[in-house]
């Protein structure tokens, strides 16, 4: 009777995962919420994705090319940082600086820190917070969805001249016959006006002209295609969303003639997009299982406190960037217990050790069959 | 003067401005490189100011080095530094009141800029007045390109301006960004990644 044993490094059991597998899933379940932007917004949102993605895959591969960088361009992660991106950027952000926005979600958010796997923040979020900090009007000006001609005509700030200021669209709006409140989103229209949308508007974003993402349901039916293939850990969403429901639901109980009500907030800006497709990036969310409870609670909460308590009517963003950075230190308080160890005392001056050895501790019987050993060089046995 | 007093009056020279360059090589005196290079004039002045009091101070200590006591001669560095920091301040009031807000504080911070007291440390306590003040005069050179450059940068990205002179008409959409805390980092950031990977990609091919 004998047997094989192979030495090789970890990972042994394969699973059939790999990154690119995994991120070009996750580019599959994105393209229905981008199919479902595109509908909404029409060629502007068209001309946006194609234009960020583009600039993100090619800086991309310029850091590669010149090795300042891990991982290849076709392992999807790029493609996917330039989706989320222009999902969440308005969609007639001018082009030019989405170029400006992709380049810099690579180049500071990724390359810097070495690629793919070392990064310590989101590198979409970066862009998106570089243009936040340098193109604060354009980032904020939405147009309304769901207008007539949009996949024949560009929203007029698409196309403004490379560093040039994008035209104002309160004139095209109203071309439209549409008043310039139609521009703003529902959380600026709370925060600014105290007018709270219908939630179920918000649910399928398909309650008329409103300035919103893709309908928070369609992400969600494809957060649980990812989470049901296990491409994605499904406890970190649920947190996020649990934890931003909690802490409405209780601000809503103490004052609901101040606070919107929790599924308002659940349902509006981009709390589902960042839940289900940024807080999840597998390099910059922790592994242990109750970090991911404690990082997703303190996005939710964040969250919250972001839009109810500040200045800015959206909070996603620096929530996630925030939860980003102490994710090592939540990895690190949450590790869990080591197999087979026992919570360890103050070592005693007395403690003396058993003169018996244990049974457990026996390793072989002689009726054991002892293996072969093969020392591979970690490359998968040939069959 | 013979060719080899001249060329090591040049290496003296180039020193700063290049191989020590003060912001790009050490990485001195980042208070006034991040915050008065808004714009390129304010860059530009400041530089100027800084060179000005180094090269007038690097003279006097360099004259008073056999004479100082070691025990306080940091004091009296900071007393000849001081002393031309007050000429410089009052001489930057005279020319331009509206230099002399924007560059705020940063003027009579001079006094403790840490590339001004290195250099008297390091090289005017030790040397001839005439080659200290031909360092300083490098020195000062190298500390003001590098607040120019990061200067022309940020004003550019930042206001659509160059020395005031408007390069993009005044349609420019300007990156908020570039004049605030953040782009002083980012603009530096990007200068010490380029002479870093220019300083490599040299190594690289001496190696090959």
């Amino acid at each position: 009777m004998s047997a094989t044993i192979e030495i090789r490094s970890a990972p042994h059991v394969k699973g059939g995962y790999s990154v690119e597998k995994i991120m070009r899933h996750v580019v599959y379940s994105l393209l229905p919420v981008c199919a479902f932007f595109v509908f909404q917004y029409g060629i502007s949102a068209l001309a946006s994705m194609v234009v960020i993605t583009a600039t993100c895959l090619l800086t991309e591969r310029f850091f590669v090319r010149t090795g300042t960088q891990s991982g290849s361009i076709s392992d999807f992660s790029a493609t996917i940082t330039g989706l989320l991106l222009a999902l969440s950027v308005p969609p007639g952000f001018p082009l030019w600086m989405g170029v400006v926005t992709g380049f810099i979600a690579i180049a500071l958010g990724k390359a810097l820190f070495g690629g793919i796997g070392f990064n310590v923040f989101n590198p979409a979020l970066v862009g998106r917070a570089f243009a936040q900090a340098a193109f604060p009007t354009a980032i904020a000006s939405y147009t309304a969805s769901f207008l007539p001609g949009r996949f024949t005509e560009f929203i007029p700030s698409s196309l403004a001249w490379p560093l040039m200021i994008p035209p104002e669209t309160a004139e095209w709006l109203k071309l439209k016959q549409l008043d310039a409140l139609a521009g703003a989103t529902p959380l600026g229209q709370w925060k600014f006006e105290g007018i709270v949308a219908s939630a179920v508007d918000l649910m399928t974003s398909l309650g008329g002209h409103m300035a919103v993402g893709p309908s928070p349901l369609l992400i969600i039916a494809c957060g649980a295609y990812l989470a049901s293939r296990r491409f994605m850990d499904w406890r970190i969403p649920a947190a996020v969303i649990s934890s931003a429901g909690l802490v409405a639901s209780v601000l809503y109980a103490y004052n609901p003639s101040h606070f919107p009500n929790p599924l308002f907030t659940l349902f509006s800006g981009g709390l589902m997009l960042g839940a289900i497709y940024m807080a999840t990036d597998m390099v910059t969310s922790p592994v242990t299982s109750r970090g991911v409870w404690i990082y997703g609670g303190l996005i939710g909460l964040l969250t919250v406190v972001i839009r109810y308590f500040s200045g800015l009517p959206e909070g996603v963003m620096y929530a996630i960037l925030f939860a980003n950075a102490a994710m090592p230190l939540i990895e690190r308080i949450s590790q869990p217990a080591v197999f087979g160890a026992v919570a360890t005392k103050k070592a005693r001056r007395s403690a003396a050790f058993s003169l018996e050895t244990p049974a457990s501790t026996l390793r072989e019987s002689k009726d054991v069959v002892i293996p072969i050993k093969v020392v591979s060089n970690n490359q998968p046995p040939k069959s | 003067m013979t060719t080899a007093v001249q060329a090591r009056n040049f290496d003296e020279f180039m020193e700063g401005i290049w191989r020590q360059n003060p912001v790009f090589i050490m990485v001195l005196g980042m208070c006034p490189t991040l915050a008065v290079t808004v714009s390129a004039v304010n860059a530009l002045s400041m530089g100027v100011a800084t060179s000005f009091v180094l090269i007038c101070s690097c003279a006097l200590v360099s004259l008073m080095r056999n004479v100082t006591p070691k025990e306080v001669r940091i004091a009296v560095y900071i007393v000849i530094i001081a002393t031309f920091v007050t000429v410089v301040d009052y001489a930057i009031q005279a020319i331009s009141l509206a230099l002399y807000d924007a560059l705020g504080a940063f003027i009579q911070l001079i006094v403790v800029n840490c590339i001004i007291l290195g250099r008297a440390e390091a090289h005017a306590a030790k040397n001839p007045p005439i080659t200290s003040m031909i360092n300083a005069a490098g020195m000062g050179i190298g500390f003001t390109i590098g607040l120019l450059s990061l200067g022309v940068v940020r004003e550019i990205l930042g206001a659509g301006t160059l020395f005031g002179v408007s390069l993009f008409g005044a349609n420019f959409q300007p990156w908020v960004i570039m004049v605030l805390p953040p782009g002083g980092f980012f603009v530096l950031g990007s200068w010490l990644l380029l002479f870093s990977w220019w300083a490599r990609r040299k190594e690289v091919a001496k190696n090959v």
